[in-house]
């Protein structure tokens, strides 16, 4: 009846997840009470679950984002205090497979459901109003995308307290991720929430790619596109083209471990080697699929706050489209200590490093756009400094990584840890950091109290410094990663410095829920109504803040880079006097949801093997598809009077303020 | 509501259209291509793991032409006939377009057939999928086609019913020119797998 | 004002960080005991000063104008349409490909001269050890000497040896730091890397490849020894009173166990190594599979061997890539 589940799944044994466990019913059970006290579920369902609006499901991709990055570093700071104990023959408070699903949650998490999300999310929020929108080009899918998303997040915070998560690396090689070395459910919650979250991504990225090919206002040529945009469509392109060998990668390694079959076994001509391969044939596009997006940020922030133009806009185009095209070239970076000839690594060792030179160029293209311009120290702009520093850093350790040779001494150590902690902090989170505060006023219409933005900026940038130098370091004398405990005494001093590092970080992610609460609280006064608060260049400016549900009532029309900002310059145009006309606007829809909670019963039966609930959940979620498909009332008419109306009412606002 | 919408079709040059017919047909290519993507991972798969037969049959000692090539020509007419469909959409007769799309959907049922019959028959033998990396392989990409089959073959029920309760409009349209796309897509990758795993398997 | 007191401050972080850094100087990589390890080390230092070139005005570029044209600086140039320069452009990808150039030649070079299947040159004959990871130990056989140990391996100094690596297990990586170059083990794969020590001493060994629950105790000594030491450790190995058979004794070995105490086997079964290794490939052998193929029922991988499998010597099987391809 319940397949393998059975009352020994629940860790009641482990006093963290217990109290955990207990802290999240009782939490979840306030929650839940408060929204039935204040009658809240009709909002909650009518005007975000069910929302086609691309700012809002921006909005929810970020906040479950942000609830995940709370889940990532708590385990990240569990990781920490074991290794900080754990020397010199002690065993520290984790046993190994507890430690080894704490590190293999941290990864999954901190790219599938915090990276991701949060990438996924800006362009969300950011990318049809930067081209002129109204919306994506499939509203429903969009909303789909982040349902599907969203309950893989809860897939994989069920496997905490039903289960177990999975003790093989955040990418989980075969033959350890086989059945026969890992026959507990772990792998199998791994699989379902990267499949389920997977698909919802590969959505995402056809979405995007359609939005920014076809739906550009009038004028906007691709060479007039905002950086972000760039960036976004490049991401996209890396998703489409990349996600479905995931897909097909882990649906393979799931025949290999539901119906016995031998794709990735060490018998029976299996080969494991083919699944390092295709892994990291998804893997390596995957990170560039989360840093350049973060580029785009930057070179929004940075033009925007030093009042001048980007430096050298072609060429970063044309260096994002080079990293895109070398990022498929490069996997076998990753695993140069497997064996192959010298040839073949020196090859990949070369193209890696041929992608440091487009990278660099861009860096120089930002530095020099603060040259000669009026550069304001806001928190974006120091997340933006910052990240120029210290993603340099990480690429020149990059690069010696990709060196072949090298790479023989510093494979699978803490050196390697510590690069890509170097350049997805300095990058991707500083990234997200720096677009959340610059484009939250768009979101909400009030601006971030910058005084906690700087300290969350401090305390992130130190933080990861005393956290990430002395893995370097130990790297040095043999350190690799994921070691539940280490006989060398003379490690200890270098984790505990590494461990007051993670404190230092969680100092800086409190200042951002602090910035967030206390921004919150005082809005009024931090209110933006001109929508326009940091004297932007790109067309998410000129509309409104918050902007209403249709972006811009009238579409606008585009004659050059950063049009908005050449508008502003010429600015006592006439350009009010056509009249408003009734608006094509997408219908919420529930399939979205609906769909996506069936996927999730999907995954949690097949996991627990619970056959009948499988087979159920599969015909409920192509039930409820079809449901969409018959249905014709997807979309309506705003009337232009009622267009008219919101309109004239934020004019209204922004002349009461001057 | 539907109606409402055609009513406004003025508006639809003026700004982009929702889910607009083009933007739709774009979309469905994009996302044809990530589906290929998923191919091409499965025959690369199938390209490395094809000699890893585990003292199990290769693929000259199983596969059975005649069989497949039969199946194979199921699915080739079965895309003339879907492109005839196509042509009787545009000179909107919508009795036609649905004669066209049973045909096709008994072509493809005979298609899925031989591939059942086939499958049943090796694992009949013991030469399923667990009994080595080449049937894994073997019998994931040719299933995975198969199954692309099944959907699109589900689609033209869908397009079926949809055909007879609302005829020809501005949301059936671009669902044909979409599901003919995929069933053209499936017949490339089919003689993909037919050249590659079958012809190759057998020289 | 509180300007000293801050500065005193910072003094005493940077002097941590720097007694820090300079501890790094006689770590492992950075005090290698072997030719391998002496040529990374070069390599590593060599591609970080070429990086700095560019690295440092960056940081310096990056902080020098993020403060000069800071916003309240209304003495510094401003001029807000400037966007394109010729001049900054050739030279922003000027020298990133300059370097990368240089970079681009050392790979070619040192990924040639430091590949690990190739053999050192030397005058002293090469040793061969077998080196097999299994949950989680690593088991060393000496095919000459007819002895096999478990997390213990010593050799002669200034003698290459060649470590051919397999598992019989999940993936797993053979690295002894202070040498240098690591190799994946891998089930059915034989795998193999060349290191010579130049230094009497021990060395830490392990598995840099996460391998599973007991993967933190997969460490071993490498004990590099005089001649005449090495002859009375094998004369000591010799003398135990265990011996290792293929596959019973094997299988007793391999069960799972973590921090596994130093074993000596005064005896092996011939030919142990190779017979591990195609224990993987079921089947592989084409003159087998024509005679019982269609419906031979899926064996046992253990007991699957062979004894007309050929294959396990360094060939390029079933697409693998681990090859001897490099020309000696």
């Amino acid at each position: 009846m319940f397949g393998k589940l059975s009352l020994e799944a629940f860790p009641l044994h482990e006093p963290i997840l217990v109290i955990a466990g207990i802290v999240g019913i009782l939490g979840g059970a306030a929650l839940l009470g408060a929204l039935t006290y204040f009658r809240k579920w009709g909002w909650l369902w009518n005007d975000w679950f069910t929302s086609v609006d691309h700012k809002k499901i921006g909005i929810m991709y970020f906040i479950v984002a942000l609830i995940m990055l709370m889940r990532g570093f708590a385990d990240a700071l569990m990781m920490r205090t074991q290794q900080a104990i754990a020397a010199g023959g002690s065993a520290g408070i984790l046993p190994p497979d507890h430690y080894d699903q704490i590190f293999t949650a941290h990864g999954v998490i901190m790219i599938f459901f915090v990276a991701m999300p949060m990438v996924v999310g800006l362009m969300n929020l950011v990318v049809p109003l930067q081209i002129g929108a109204r919306d994506v080009a499939f509203p429903f899918l969009n909303n789909l995308s982040f349902w599907l998303f969203a309950v893989s997040a809860i897939l994989i915070n069920i496997s905490l307290f039903v289960g177990e998560f999975a003790t093989t690396g955040w990418l989980a090689y075969a033959p350890l991720s086989g059945i026969e070395y890992s026959p507990g459910v772990g792998v199998d919650y791994w699989i379902w929430a990267l499949q389920i979250s997977g698909i919802g991504t590969t959505l995402s990225g056809i979405n995007f790619f359609v939005t920014i090919l076809k739906m550009r206002t009038k004028g906007m040529t691709l060479f007039r596109m905002p950086i972000f945009t760039w960036t976004a469509l490049c991401s996209n392109v890396l998703i489409i083209a990349s996600f479905p060998i995931l897909t097909a990668t882990v649906a393979m390694l799931t025949l290999d471990r539901y119906l016995g079959m031998n794709f990735f076994t060490n018998d029976m001509g299996g080969n494991v080697m083919m699944y390092v391969n295709l892994i990291w044939a998804w893997g390596h596009p995957e990170v560039y699929i989360l840093i350049l997006p973060a580029f785009g940020v930057f070179s929004e922030v940075i033009a925007t706050f030093a009042r001048k133009r980007l430096f050298g806009y072609h060429t970063m185009v044309w260096a994002t489209i080079a990293i895109t095209v070398l990022s498929f070239i490069v996997w076998l970076h990753h695993f140069f200590t497997m064996g192959a000839g010298a040839n073949v690594n020196a090859f990949f060792g070369i193209m890696t490093m041929i992608i440091a030179i487009p990278t660099g160029v861009k860096v120089f293209n930002w530095i020099f756009t603060i040259f000669r311009g009026r550069l304001e120290l806001t928190s974006p702009v120091l997340w933006t400094l910052g990240f120029i520093i210290t993603f340099t850093i990480g690429g020149m350790t990059g690069v010696m990584l990709a060196l072949p040779a090298a790479n023989f001494v510093l494979h699978n150590s803490l050196f390697v840890i510590a690069h890509f902690h170097n350049v997805i902090i300095g990058g991707v989170v500083f990234g997200m950091m720096a677009g959340l505060t610059y484009w939250f006023p768009k979101a909400f219409g009030f601006v971030l109290d910058e005084k906690w933005g700087k300290r969350a900026f401090w305390c992130w940038l130190i933080g990861f410094y005393v956290a990430f130098i002395p893995p370097y370091i130990l790297a040095f004398y043999g350190a690799v990663r994921r070691m539940q405990s280490y006989p060398n005494a003379e490690w200890q001093p270098y984790m505990i410095i590494a461990f007051v590092g993670a404190l230092i970080i969680m100092a800086g992610i409190a200042c951002t829920v602090i910035q967030i609460v206390i921004s919150t609280r005082n809005r009024k006064a931090y209110e933006d109504v001109t929508g326009d608060p940091w004297d932007g260049r790109t067309l998410e400016w000129s509309t409104s803040s918050p902007a209403p549900f249709y972006n811009f009532a009238r579409l606008p029309v585009v004659g050059d880079i950063d049009s908005f900002w050449s508008q502003k310059q010429r600015s006592n145009e006439q350009l009010e006097n056509t009249p408003y006309t009734d608006i094509h606007m997408p219908k919420n829809t529930a399939a979205g949801p609906i769909i996506s909670i069936f996927a999730m019963i999907f995954g949690f039966a097949m996991v627990w093997h619970i056959w009948w609930l499988a087979a159920f959940s599969a015909v409920g979620m192509l039930v409820s598809f079809l449901g969409r498909v018959f249905n014709d009332d997807i979309d309506y008419y705003v009337p232009a009077a009622e267009v008219e109306r919101i309109e004239r009412a934020h004019q209204q606002r922004v002349e009461a303020q001057a | 509501m539907a109606t409402e919408t055609l009513h406004h079709d003025a508006h639809a040059d003026e700004h982009e259209h929702h889910d607009a017919g083009a933007t739709k047909v774009f979309g469905f290519w994009v996302y044809l291509m990530s589906d290929l993507v998923i191919f091409g991972s499965l025959f690369a798969t199938y390209a490395v793991l094809m000699r890893g037969t585990a003292g199990g049959p290769t693929g000259a000692d199983i596969f059975e032409l005649p069989l497949i090539l039969g199946g194979t020509f199921a699915l080739l007419i079965s895309s003339f006939t879907f492109g005839m469909g196509v042509l009787a959409m545009n000179a909107n007769r919508v009795g036609q377009v649905k004669m066209w799309l049973a045909i096709t959907f008994i072509l493809g049922l005979g298609f899925l057939g031989m591939e059942v019959y086939e499958f049943h028959h090796f694992i009949h033998e013991g030469w399923g999928p667990d009994r080595s990396a080449f049937l894994s392989a073997f019998f994931t990409l040719v299933g995975t086609h198969g199954l692309h089959v099944l959907f699109g073959m589900i689609w033209i029920l869908v397009m079926l019913v949809q055909l007879s309760t609302k005829g020809l409009n501005d949301v059936t349209r671009p669902r044909i020119l979409c599901l003919s796309l995929f069933w053209h897509f499936l017949d490339i990758v089919w003689i993909c797998v037919f050249s590659f795993v079958y012809l190759m398997g057998v020289l | 004002m509180q300007q000293p007191s801050y500065w005193r401050r910072t003094g005493t972080l940077v002097l941590i960080a720097l007694c820090l850094l300079l501890a790094g100087c006689s770590s492992a990589l950075m005090d290698p005991k072997g030719v391998v390890g002496e040529t990374q080390r070069s390599l590593i230092l060599s591609s970080f000063g070429l990086m700095l070139i560019v690295v440092i005005p960056v940081i310096v570029m990056t902080i020098v104008f993020g403060w000069y044209y800071r916003r309240s600086n209304t003495m510094a140039e401003y001029l807000p349409d400037w966007a394109h320069s010729n001049w900054i452009e050739a030279i922003v990808w000027l020298v990133p490909v300059v370097i990368v150039a240089i970079l681009g030649v050392i790979t070619w070079k040192s990924s040639h001269d430091l590949d690990p299947h190739r053999a050192l040159e030397s005058d002293v004959a090469e040793l061969e050890i077998q080196a097999v990871a299994l949950d989680w130990k690593w088991l060393f056989i000496y095919p000459e000497q007819g002895i096999a140990t478990v997390n213990e391996v010593a050799f002669p100094v200034d003698t290459p040896v060649r470590f051919r690596v397999s598992s019989g297990s999940v993936m797993n990586s053979f690295f002894i730091p202070q040498l240098g170059s690591q190799i994946y083990a891998m089930a059915g794969m034989d795998n193999d890397v060349h290191l010579q020590a130049n230094e009497i001493g021990t060395y830490g060994g392990r598995s840099t490849n996460y391998s599973g629950a007991g993967f933190a105790g997969m460490i071993f000594d490498a004990h590099v020894t005089s001649d005449a030491d090495f002859d009375a450790w094998v004369a000591e190995v010799a003398q135990s009173s265990d011996t290792l058979t293929y596959p019973e004794g094997y299988s007793e070995l391999a069960e799972r166990s973590s921090f596994h105490p130093v074993e000596y086997f005064s005896d092996v079964t011939p030919e142990f190594y190779e017979r591990l290794v195609s224990s993987f490939h079921t089947g592989s052998d084409p003159d087998t599979d024509t005679q019982d193929a269609p419906r031979a029922p899926a064996i046992d991988s253990n007991e699957a061997y062979q004894t007309t499998d050929n294959q396990a010597d360094g060939e390029a099987e079933d697409g693998q890539t681990v090859s001897n391809e490099a020309g000696e």
